[in-house]
């Protein structure tokens, strides 16, 4: 915990947009290229990863995730008030599920048709 | 690290601008094609003009790889009607669907779509599209045609509507677009179209833009120009923090494209159209909740005990098996995908559905919610190819749908898929996640009006074509918009090659470029694009909503330009891209002009515009059976009468073969 604070604006809605893993992303900033709307700027310091400046212009396409070559590096996060309303049930179990939860279940490890 | 918030409070800087800016810095760009905006309707027009040895340039707002509403994907395509396998003709589709309208949509376009729509599908394989099932992952299954590989939706029996593999699509066609030497120019806002002589109404010579990241001028120099942008979602409404992940166009769908065209003179028709603004992005992420509608067609919806709802025919006949929902029942010739523009007035030809009476039986108590769709009750092969095909390659669902999802451990295979819990009203429709109720009912849509065009998709300007799925009097849906921009570049190559050369007014660039950089010179007091967004939203919705008189229309138009020479005028932009977002202010503004003169000129009111006068109350008047293009010309507006048929009208042929045989250019 730090006592430094900073006079800044409320965090935007949605937060994020997306988010980086800074272990795998390389900085080369394909996203930031490629991004319809501008959401992400490059990093001034090289090789790192892009900085969310616009997450209220993002569309979620997607697009960024499809074009970075590093699988990992970048995840789309749908804003929370989507997150928290995509829930599924376990026919069988009647077990509740929803995007975003703590424990979530194994991964569904089938490719989309087509791969 | 992420975000911008955790950057400053990292390093104690507000990061500076990352790109070189250079304000007001010339450039000129020279083509014998010019197609403005590089969606997939831009890049087949860039492609085909530049297959026929035109040197053509694309001006993109974003970076044309993956931008546009097209961009995200693909999952089924309508009216390729002339596939092998089709028992539905050019003829038939256009009629369906201009009788639909009652004669509201342009036939012409809607004759070019379904004539060439399987041609260009064809185009976009030999690009490395995935049309057919090659892998063989259905075979034999109904909707697969065992020669040909083609698998259909919606309508089996008549299989007009194929489904692909589009999830690469825009790559693809960017790929080629580059291996054709077209110039693409990314993150470019564009400011006017450039005429002879600077005057409204001469033909289109060009255009003027400020790229977004270092701020510097463009002038673009053509013998055509084809605008190939999108629509303007951002005119009724501006709450990006609500809607944008819910909606199915991105944040540059402002109006640009009709706001060049109606500075320039070009000629409109329907913008007095509009309907409930019910896609608008106040729903759910696009597909992420159980429903039964467009891509998720046929699914088994179960109420909270598990009790499945029924499902009718077009004439109420409750259907008995999932695959009844796939084929036209008797009486009924042939069914219509909804996304084409027509499905509020379409009935004679409207798919197999769940019946809107089951608002009254969910309020009943009959079936209790919330409601699920329960994919386990298809066969395999249906609800392998409904989440693992359609939901892997529709727009917007590859990454944020199928790749989220089944990360997250969602298996069609066990799990029941939730829909949204909201007012009874919201399931009249079975597409569950537009989450219809939740849009604020003063809420509009721009629906079925744009660009006239003739048939070559030339509009009233010399040099000006148009090639998109909405911005055009006549488009559609995704293929459509590939179709109509393959027929315009073309078009317009064919032009390019006997047009004089373009002679730009020097006059006219000087302006527009002092004008483009208006917010620079702000005091940093000035109001930001945010600001200025939701004002013109607020405008529209109050003035030119669901009711209109010629008073309030009178009174918005006042206010629009209010705004604009005030707040607008005095805005601040502090970097490129707010620029960028501003001039797109200007656009909307424009747009709305365009929307309240059109709505001034029509005294009636009109069922199938969705369009209600309180002054003119009395409904479709035959007298008023007509089209009414507006245009500019010295600032001033211009109407005049069109016929609804004008297109098998003189100077044209009486028939729709004829006329495309004659105009084509094949």
């Amino acid at each position: 915990m730090s006592n430094k604070a900073y006079m800044v604006p409320n965090p935007p809605t949605p937060n994020k947009a997306v988010a980086f893993n800074p272990d795998i992303c390389i900085g080369c900033n394909k996203c930031v290229d490629i991004c319809p709307g501008d959401v992400m700027m490059p990093n001034p310091e090289k090789k790192k990863q892009p900085i969310v400046v616009y997450p209220e212009e993002c569309w979620y396409c997607g697009g960024c995730v499809e074009e970075c070559p590093r699988p990992g590096a970048i995840t789309m996060l749908h804003p929370t008030q989507q997150r928290i309303s995509v829930n599924w049930k376990r026919k069988d179990t009647g077990e509740l599920f929803r995007l975003g939860m703590k424990n979530p279940p194994p991964p569904n490890t089938r490719p989309p048709s087509g791969e | 690290m992420s975000t911008w918030h955790e950057y400053v409070q990292k390093t104690g800087k507000v990061p500076e601008w990352p790109y070189p800016v250079n304000y007001g810095k010339m450039n000129e760009v020279v083509s014998d094609v010019l197609v403005i905006g590089g969606g997939v309707a831009g890049l087949q027009a860039a492609i085909n003009a530049a297959r026929l040895g035109a040197k053509v340039a694309v001006l993109e707002r974003g970076h044309a790889k993956r931008s546009g509403s097209g961009g995200a994907g693909v999952d089924h395509w309508h009216g390729a009607v002339t596939n092998p396998c089709s028992k539905v003709t050019p003829e038939m589709y256009t009629n369906a669907c201009y009788d639909s309208m009652q004669g509201w949509t342009g036939g012409h376009v809607r004759y070019i779509i379904t004539t060439e729509g399987w041609d260009t599908l064809l185009d976009c394989e030999r690009m490395g599209i995935q049309i057919r099932d090659v892998k063989d992952e259905f075979k034999g299954a109904i909707f697969r045609d065992e020669q040909t590989k083609l698998m259909f939706a919606y309508d089996y029996a008549n299989k007009h509507i194929l489904r692909v593999w589009g999830y690469n699509i825009k790559p693809k066609l960017y790929e080629e677009a580059k291996r054709l030497g077209v110039n693409i120019q990314n993150r470019m806002m564009p400011t006017s179209l450039l005429t002879a002589g600077g005057k409204q109404g001469e033909r289109v010579v060009g255009a003027t833009a400020v790229n977004t990241h270092t701020g510097e001028f463009y002038v673009f120099k053509s013998k055509a120009t084809v605008i190939s942008t999108g629509g303007a979602g951002r005119l009724f409404v501006f709450a990006p923090e609500i809607t944008a992940s819910g909606t199915m166009a991105d944040i540059n769908s402002a109006g640009v494209g009709q706001a060049l065209g109606w500075n320039a003179g070009a000629e409109f028709v329907c913008m007095e159209g509009s309907g409930p603004g019910g896609l608008i992005g106040f729903g759910y992420a696009p597909y992420s909740m159980g429903n039964a509608s467009n891509t998720y067609h046929g699914a088994p919806i179960v109420d909270a005990d598990g009790k499945e709802l029924p499902w009718v025919d077009v004439f109420g006949r409750e259907l008995k098996t999932a695959e009844d929902r796939f084929f036209p029942h008797e009486g009924q010739q042939f069914q219509l995908g909804i996304g084409i523009g027509i499905s509020r007035t379409n009935q004679e030809f409207r798919l197999n559905d769940i019946p809107p009476n089951i608002v009254d039986r969910i309020r009943s108590g009959e079936f209790k919610l919330p409601l699920y769709a329960d994919l386990t009750r298809l066969s395999e092969a249906e609800r392998r190819c409904l989440f693992g095909m359609m939901v892997g390659n529709e727009g917007k669902t590859r990454i944020p749908i199928y790749d989220t999802m089944t990360r997250a451990g969602f298996d069609p295979d066990k799990d029941l898929f939730q829909t949204p819990v909201m007012p009874i009203e919201g399931y009249f429709n079975a597409c569950y996640w537009a989450g219809g109720p939740n849009t604020p009912p003063t809420i509009r849509s721009l629906s079925g009006g744009g660009f006239l065009t003739d048939w070559n998709l030339r509009t009233n300007l010399e040099g000006l074509y148009i090639g998109a799925g909405s911005t055009i009097f006549g488009g559609g849906c995704h293929g459509e918009s590939h179709t109509t921009g393959r027929y315009a570049g073309r078009h317009a190559a064919m032009y390019a090659k006997t047009a004089p050369e373009p002679a730009i007014d020097q006059k006219q660039v000087d302006a527009e470029r002092e004008s483009a950089y208006n917010a620079t010179r702000q005091s940093k007091e000035g109001n930001g694009w945010k600001e200025i967004n939701a004002a013109i939203a607020r405008i529209m919705r109050d003035y030119c909503g669901r009711h209109k008189n010629e008073t309030t229309l009178n009174l918005g138009l006042r206010l629009l330009n209010e705004l604009k020479t005030t707040e607008l005028a005095s805005a601040y932009a502090s970097n490129p891209h707010e620029l960028g977002r501003l001039l797109e202010c200007h656009a909307l503004i424009s747009v709305g002009e365009l929307v309240m003169k059109a709505s001034l000129e029509r005294k009636a009111s009109n069922s199938i515009l969705d369009f209600h006068r309180l002054d003119y109350p009395q409904m479709d008047p035959p007298a008023w059976n007509k089209l009414l293009p507006i245009r500019q010309e010295n600032n001033k507006t211009k109407v005049r009468d069109l016929p609804l048929d004008f297109h098998l009208k003189a100077p044209y042929a009486s028939t729709y073969d004829e006329n495309y045989k004659k105009h084509s250019g094949i």
